[in-house]
């Protein structure tokens, strides 16, 4: 079943043309990644999703309904957004900031419920935060707080997460943490992800499908094993390197060697693009 | 201030433990207010005075003056309290007050205009100043809109807009330096002759004003995440923005137009306020509306027992007060 499905659209911010002519579509229950370099249109598209931006051409239809003919609560109920960093920390309780996820849910007064408060705790417990849900965000590490932001979003209980770039700032263990989190929310409670990654080998691991996009348009979509090819690390980010398939977990995986050598730069798409 | 913040980190309990405490507060403070002057009253005796009917030798100054004044100024140090309160939250600024939209300085023009020029409307001074109020906030949010209105756009718009109007001010005060005697106590704010009509101008105001605060308390807590956050979570940034600004302006211009500019209640009071309790805006509302309350009735009666028998206007209590309060929470700050 399409949960979302993006009719030919273009996105121009201050004049220029970020995302042009895009087809693209959404399946319930799948986890979805869209990989490109800097600048190739990767969270304009997921904030086109997400409604945060309005398409200067084409449609974005949730569920078959025009996306602006939803009204912002009723959109928060299907759909909830992780932006990339917070500007800043919220001064308040985990468990305070969990139960904001709620709001969409909420009379207008926001009066709380006795089945806010079990859903605020059930999503505290699937992210692993209700050890510290006491705490202040402030005195939690990076992880913890993208945890914690992650259960927010939970708690929105909304059929579709968009994430954008979720594991930056996270060290190694950190970023897995997150990925093995989003992976095991999509398989238990069958929640759609769309996500924007940078890492190659996050995409490769943890996605049904892949979005590669290159100066504004769609350079490839479909499952990791046809998409994360030696020629699409060439084409779309200017690297050399080797795709493989690691034998215990049945996962994809590349490896990068470095910069293309004849690499001409005023040739490469992404520049081109910002021009 | 981490570490104050660290202290009082605890959940509804410590939050509802400092409300009470606050309502202690002010109960405490408008009944030293109303047992202070040149009589002192006790506060048995005020109990009965107020409560049952008392018809002792007291009752003309306990009902005529001292109660209508001291209920006045606790509505004042509220609305003014709440209005900061609101617009720190949307502002997401925590140095942003009733100032910051313009309500001081066109309520100031406004007043000054019908005490200088037209002192025979002088019964008009409230509403005339209420609307140069409401008057210069709407013009700075009107001025700052662009695709919607930014809290730092907003901000620039007034104090641009009140250096304009401070102008003014200023001009007619050197103009008319021979008339500027009864602008002056308007321009500090005080509570003096202060009774029962003005108490009924601003009851209104406060009583929608809490009502409708509160309702939007859960509403600025999602705003404080940011606008992609709160959009996110289904909150139409700019109306909540727009009606809460508009919530802020006229509690502010009904307190500003009764009892002239009182300054720092509306920055002060919210900021200690969190420190207090923390920034879940469904506690920091009803505090900053007590602690405002609590603070004015107090500083109004040390303005009045200072320097007995002549009397302060409390702003310049609240001023001397104040600002050295501010200042040390502002290095606290920086630290």
């Amino acid at each position: 079943m399409t949960l979302l499905r993006l009719e030919d659209v273009s996105v121009r911010l201050h004049n220029r043309t970020v995302l042009d002519s895009l087809n693209w579509q959404v399946e319930v229950g799948k986890i979805y990644s869209i990989i490109g370099p800097n600048g190739s249109g990767k969270s304009t598209l997921l904030k086109t999703c997400a409604g945060q931006l309005k398409p200067a051409q084409g449609k974005v239809l949730l569920q078959g309904r025009l996306l602006d003919s939803y009204p912002r609560r009723q959109l928060a109920r299907h759909m909830a957004m992780l932006q990339q960093s917070q500007a800043s920390l919220p001064d308040v309780s985990v468990r305070s900031l969990v139960s904001y996820g709620r709001f969409p849910h909420q009379p207008v007064w926001g009066a709380k419920r006795k089945e806010d408060e079990k859903i605020v705790e059930w999503a505290m417990a699937q992210t692993g935060t209700l050890p510290f849900a006491e705490r202040k965000l402030s005195n939690l590490s990076g992880g913890e707080r993208q945890r914690v932001w992650i259960a927010m979003t939970l708690a929105q209980q909304s059929g579709l997460i968009l994430l954008d770039e979720p594991t930056t700032y996270l060290d190694v263990n950190h970023q897995w943490e997150v990925m093995e989190l989003v992976h095991d929310l999509n398989r238990k409670y069958s929640i759609t992800i769309v996500m924007v990654l940078h890492d190659l080998n996050h995409a490769a691991a943890c996605s049904d499908e892949l979005l590669v996009m290159r100066a504004g348009e769609m350079y490839a979509s479909g499952p990791p094993e046809q998409v994360i090819t030696d020629r699409m690390l060439r084409d779309v980010f200017g690297v050399r390197g080797s795709v493989g398939r690691d034998d215990r977990s049945g996962r994809m995986h590349c490896h990068i060697e470095g910069l293309l050598e004849a690499v001409d730069f005023s040739a490469q798409p992404a520049i081109a693009a910002v021009k | 201030m981490r570490m104050v913040i660290n202290a009082f980190r605890v959940p509804m309990s410590k939050g509802v433990l400092v409300i009470v405490a606050l309502t202690a507060a002010v109960i405490l403070a408008t009944g030293f207010s109303i047992g202070t002057g040149a009589v002192r009253i006790s506060l048995s005796e005020i109990w009965l005075y107020v409560f049952h009917g008392y018809d002792g030798p007291m009752k003309e100054i306990v009902w005529n003056i001292r109660l209508p004044r001291t209920l006045v100024g606790t509505l004042v140090g509220a609305n003014l309290a709440l209005s900061g309160a609101l617009l720190q939250g949307v502002m997401r600024n925590s140095l942003a007050d009733p100032h910051i939209i313009g309500v001081s300085s066109g309520a100031g023009l406004f007043g000054i205009i019908v005490l200088i020029l037209f002192p025979h409307l002088w019964s008009m001074l409230t509403p005339i100043a209420f609307l140069g109020a409401s008057g210069a906030a709407a013009i700075i949010y009107l001025l700052a809109w662009k695709d919607g209105v930014q809290p730092v756009r907003l901000i620039l718009a007034g104090v641009a807009v009140s250096a304009f109007l401070g102008s003014g001010i200023s001009a007619l005060l050197i103009f008319f330096s021979d008339r500027v005697n009864g602008a002056l106590v308007f321009m500090v704010g005080g509570l003096s002759a202060k009774s029962w009509p003005e108490l009924e101008i601003i009851l209104p105001y406060s009583l929608i004003g809490m009502s409708l605060a509160f309702i939007g308390s859960s509403h600025l807590n999602i705003l404080a995440l940011g606008d992609s956050n709160a959009r996110g979570l289904g909150l139409s940034v700019e109306a909540a923005r727009f009606f809460l600004t508009a919530l802020a302006t006229l509690l502010a211009a009904s307190a500003v137009s009764v009892v002239g500019l009182l300054g720092f209640v509306g920055l002060i009071v919210p900021h200690s306020a969190r420190l207090l309790i923390g920034s879940d805006y469904r506690f920091l509302l009803p505090a900053s509306v007590l602690l405002g309350a609590a603070v004015v009735t107090f500083c109004d009666t040390l303005a009045r027992l200072m320097f007995a028998p002549l009397e302060l206007p409390v702003g310049i209590m609240m001023g001397a007060l104040g600002a050295p309060f501010f200042l040390y929470l502002l290095r606290r700050e920086a630290r």
